[in-house]
């Protein structure tokens, strides 16, 4: 809510699905190629060829559908939309109309008052159009048909997000379920995701105000910062008796502000009808199973498992479990721990301050969940300290791979010996007698004090429990 | 050679020769290159003079080397909307005056493949939008019986090739009877086999639910010869259907169907050419019984709906950008798109763009196209009815016989649509059809058409070889004796 009005988002986000080939023909996918390089025949729309559907894509969209638990048609149908553009060779793009491949089903995201579930309306095949190049060539315009043809899995939600925070969790959790189901390989700034904002507002109660639709945002801080700007542009408009028309509009994050769209795809009336070259698609009930069978533990299920089985409060088993890589990492590591609860606070922890620092990603970890796993035993049979672990943690960063040697040849072992402790301890209170007066006196905080000093002279690898009790007694011990 | 060859006078003529050694490959694609030089009837826009000869040597080795086989050496033309490499693809129209595909259609490499020499792509309406070969941007095809008179269209130049003895066969494309009419105005076979019997790959689309390429040649004989190499499952095309090869049928007594809807809108000499021939299907043994095509009347109007909705999107790819005629020193986008579609098309193409596109916008879909898809499915449903008590359909092939070239003056373009009113309802069935010589009218063939149900080709060309065993309509040439051309009216 926003100055007594009330904000209703809802978005459509372009997923470009993980198949060799394009949707409708056998050219390559891959990204980065020269320009025109991967355009066949068929993308180049030359007179006589015909559209052939990739069935991968198919197989892909029906996993999407069954993950959301939506409803996958028996039956599904292209059609042909039609608009003038240079990157667009057949002067129409194939997507399905009246008949998409899934309907309904929900996507859950982290809001403010808890898990909340996003409904869909639909998800459906289309095919990518390629790119116009402005810049490269003066008097020219460039066209780059590499990305016509690519196979796009559009999901459209229903208008249910209320802030753009949340609609930033539904982006992002969209993103999460596309890497977990291995449909897309979820690089933003490739623009294998590309998300359209419908973005109104009203006064509570009121019915829906007019929309207008932010096109192609292609990260999540520029979808949230644009359905800012437009939230607030539409308001200001009617505070001030305007009123909001419904149009397209461009974000422009140099200047942080959306302005109406000119040009591509602007035709009023695409004139759909069903594409006569290519027959009905039939999922069959097979197909729906195969895709059921295929499905991995999606992030719901794994939140669940982390806080139930392993005792995670609910935003740690929410971190661990929205990124697929980060899921596999915590797993594996608290495998090789042993221990759940430590493994989760060292992924969301020193792991992710690591990473952050290194502007890294999960997959670049150089740490392996065995060696971490190792550490993290470690510090459990008291062998080294916490500190230690630490620093022994940034050592593996940099490339060393062995615990226990690193433990024994950085002298990291962790000083159990109750005999040199307690001399330890003897020294501390003899070298502070004014703090140890103190303690008696009934300062008993002074105790932290005294751990300090003997961890400080055992140059940290005093066994700080130990020590812990070994000062207690003798502070003790000496009042007697 | 003889002025008059006579293994050109057929595919089953030329095999023959070429299989008995009487005639080599290179010197019958000569002769076809002579006669076609000779030939002013416009029926083809490119002849590939270098091309076909080599092709005809390399037949020649490769009989010498194997013995003939498949269609080895045998001359044939294509219609110029199959794309063909190295050689123009022009589809009729301005807009592709300078176009040359990179790449074989399906059916001109399968044909390559079977050894057939190329000699030339044909004449046709403009992206084969017509009945009368007026809308090519190559101008005309004369009628070889009376070369005032329209070759019919949109396959014109193919028929009118093949009747004047310029190559034994062509291919030709059938949308709403693009095979069957010229056919049968330049009195020769074409057959129009079933939706999906034949690959669409590389042929332009006008309407893609529609669209069917098929053989055209003298005798239903030679129609399969060709079909057989041109039928098949190809991949490339989602509406391709795999199905066995085209076989001949069991000889049998047949139930033929003539329906009443048919026959009432036929006038004149041709209904008396037509009953009689129908008599001789009588007298071969074959049953003629009365059957219903009620929704028959509503199919032109379906199909103008139709064709012209998926037209306004096929030829939406010719915007100047990427190949294809493009306007000179456009100021903008804008300008580029709808100067080089303004200069590239002609008159009847883009009144079929617009009427397609009005028919699809919001508003109208239900209407128009949504309707006529309806009756589509009704008119499917009458054959479907009809095939339950008769084996076949005969019917007339067009309302009237070649008529005068109009010469640029206006008609009612709805008039010129009317031609269609006997093939198109097979069209939107999806079912195969033929046309035969079965007289003539005044001077001017006349054709018959047979209609079968879905991949009923062998019963079709069954009965058409029985047809031209008895007959010999098929065999007369516009050469010898043609008779004065006599006016008539429509």
């Amino acid at each position: 809510m926003s100055r007594g009005w009330e904000t209703v988002i809802g978005l459509e986000v372009h997923v470009q699905l993980r198949t060799r080939s394009k949707l409708f023909s056998a050219a390559a996918t891959a990204f980065g190629a020269e320009p025109n390089a991967q355009a066949c025949a068929v993308d180049l729309a030359l007179p006589g060829v015909l559209p052939v559907l990739n069935g991968e894509a198919v197989r892909q969209a029906v996993l999407f559908g069954v993950a959301v638990g939506g409803t996958v048609a028996e039956r599904c149908r292209f059609d042909r939309k039609s608009y003038y553009y240079p990157d667009l060779p057949k002067g129409y793009q194939i997507s399905q109309f009246e008949e998409p491949v899934v309907r309904g089903g929900s996507i859950a995201i982290d809001a403010e008052d808890g898990v909340r579930r996003i409904e869909l309306t639909r998800a459906h095949l289309e095919e990518d159009a390629g790119k116009s190049l402005h810049e490269d060539y003066p008097d020219f315009t460039a066209i780059d048909l590499n990305r016509a043809g690519t196979p796009l899995l559009e999901v459209v939600s229903e208008p249910q997000l209320r802030r753009p925070e949340e609609a930033v969790a539904y982006f992002r959790a969209l993103r999460a379920l596309a890497l977990y189901l291995g449909i897309c390989d979820g690089n933003l700034n490739e623009g294998s995701m590309r998300c359209d904002a419908n973005v109104s507002v009203r006064r509570p109660g009121a019915p829906l105000g007019e929309r207008t639709e932010i096109k192609n945002l292609n990260s999540f801080r520029f979808l949230e910062r644009a359905v800012r700007f437009e939230i607030e542009r539409q308001i200001d408009i009617l505070e001030s008796g305007g009123e909001v028309l419904r149009e397209t509009l461009l974000y422009d994050a140099e200047r942080d502000e959306t302005r109406p769209m000119r040009g591509k795809e602007l035709s009023n009336d695409y004139r759909y009808f069903p594409d006569p070259d290519l027959l009905p698609v039939a999922v069959d009930a097979a197909m729906i199973d195969a895709a059921k069978a295929a499905l991995p533990e999606l992030p719901d299920a794994k939140r669940r498992r982390y806080r139930e089985q392993f005792g995670l409060a609910g935003s740690e088993a929410s971190q661990l479990a929205t990124d697929p890589q980060t899921a596999r990492y915590f797993e594996a590591l608290a495998a090789a721990s042993g221990d759940p609860k430590t493994a989760a606070h060292w992924v969301i922890g020193d792991v992710a301050a690591a990473l952050h620092r290194e502007d890294a990603d999960m997959a670049d970890v150089p740490v392996s969940p065995a060696q971490l796993g190792l550490l993290l035993r470690r510090v459990a049979d008291q062998t080294i300290s916490r500190t230690a672990a630490k620093s022994l943690f940034e050592l593996l960063w940099q490339g060393e791979d062995d615990v226990d040697a690193l433990i024994e040849s950085r002298g990291l072992k962790q000083v159990s010996d109750s005999g040199e402790l307690a001399r330890l301890v003897q020294d501390a209170l003899a070298a502070n007698p004014a703090q140890a007066a103190e303690y008696r006196a009934g300062k008993t905080k002074l105790l932290g004090f005294f751990v300090g000093q003997v961890m400080k002279a055992s140059g940290g690898k005093a066994n700080p429990k130990q020590v812990n009790e070994l000062a207690r007694a003798a502070l003790a011990g000496e009042q007697d | 050679m003889n002025a008059r060859c006579e293994p050109l006078s057929t595919v089953g003529a030329a095999v023959e020769a070429l299989r008995s050694k009487a005639v080599g490959a290179e010197e019958l694609a000569r002769e076809c290159l002579r006669r076609i030089r000779a030939d002013d009837g416009n029926s083809f826009v490119a002849v590939c003079e270098e091309q076909a000869l080599a092709a005809a040597r390399q037949a020649d080795s490769s009989i010498a080397a194997e013995g003939f086989r498949d269609l080895r050496g045998v001359p044939l033309a294509h219609k110029d909307v199959f794309c063909t490499e190295g050689v123009a693809t022009t589809c009729g129209s301005r807009m592709l005056g300078e176009f040359v595909s990179p790449y074989d259609a399906a059916v001109v490499e399968r044909l390559k493949a079977a050894g057939a020499v190329m000699l030339g792509k044909t004449n046709m309406d403009e992206f084969a939008m017509g009945s009368s070969n007026e809308t090519s941007w190559f101008g005309p095809v004369a009628n070889p019986w009376d070369p005032s008179r329209v070759p019919g269209g949109s396959s014109g130049g193919s028929a009118a090739a093949v009747a004047a003895g310029l190559v034994p066969a062509a291919t030709g494309t059938d949308t709403g009877g693009s095979i069957r009419q010229p056919a049968a105005f330049c009195g020769i076979s074409g057959l129009k086999p079933t939706y999906g019997r034949v690959s669409r790959y590389g042929m332009v689309a006008f309407a893609s639910s529609l669209d069917q390429g098929g053989p055209m040649a003298r005798s239903a004989a030679d129609l399969r010869l060709l079909l057989r190499f041109m039928e098949g499952h190809d991949a490339r095309d989602s509406t391709s259907v795999a199905m066995p090869p085209t076989e001949r049928g069991a000889r049998r007594r047949l139930r033929i169907g003539l329906a009443a809807e048919y026959w009432r809108a036929l006038g004149g000499g041709l209904a008396g050419v037509l009953r009689e021939a129908a008599k001789t299907f009588e007298g071969g043994g074959h049953e003629l019984r009365d059957v219903s095509l009620a929704h028959t009347d509503y199919a032109v109007p379906a199909y103008y709906v139709v064709a012209s909705a998926e037209a306004s999107t096929n030829l939406s790819r010719y915007d100047g950008v990427r190949y294809g005629h493009r306007a000179a020193d456009a100021g903008s986008l804008d300008e580029l798109y709808s100067r080089s579609r303004s200069e590239g098309f002609g008159a009847e193409v883009k009144r079929r763009i617009l009427t397609g596109a009005y028919t699809l916008s919001v508003g109208y879909y239900d209407a128009y196209y949504r309707k006529a898809q309806r009756v589509r499915r009704l008119v499917r449903q009458d054959f479907l009815d009809a095939f339950e008590e008769v084996d076949l359909i005969l019917a007339p092939t067009t309302p009237t016989t070649a008529f005068p070239r109009a010469d640029g003056q206006a008609e009612d373009p709805t008039a010129m649509y009317r031609q269609d009113v006997f093939t198109v309802p097979a069209s939107l069935a999806g079912l195969p059809a033929l046309s035969i010589p079965c007289g003539f009218d005044a001077g001017l063939p006349a054709g018959l058409q047979l209609i079968a149900p879905h991949f009923g080709e062998g019963l079709l060309l069954d009965v058409a070889e029985a047809y031209q065993q008895e007959t010999d309509w098929h065999l007369r040439s516009p050469g010898e004796g043609r008779r004065p051309p006599e006016r008539e009216q429509l």
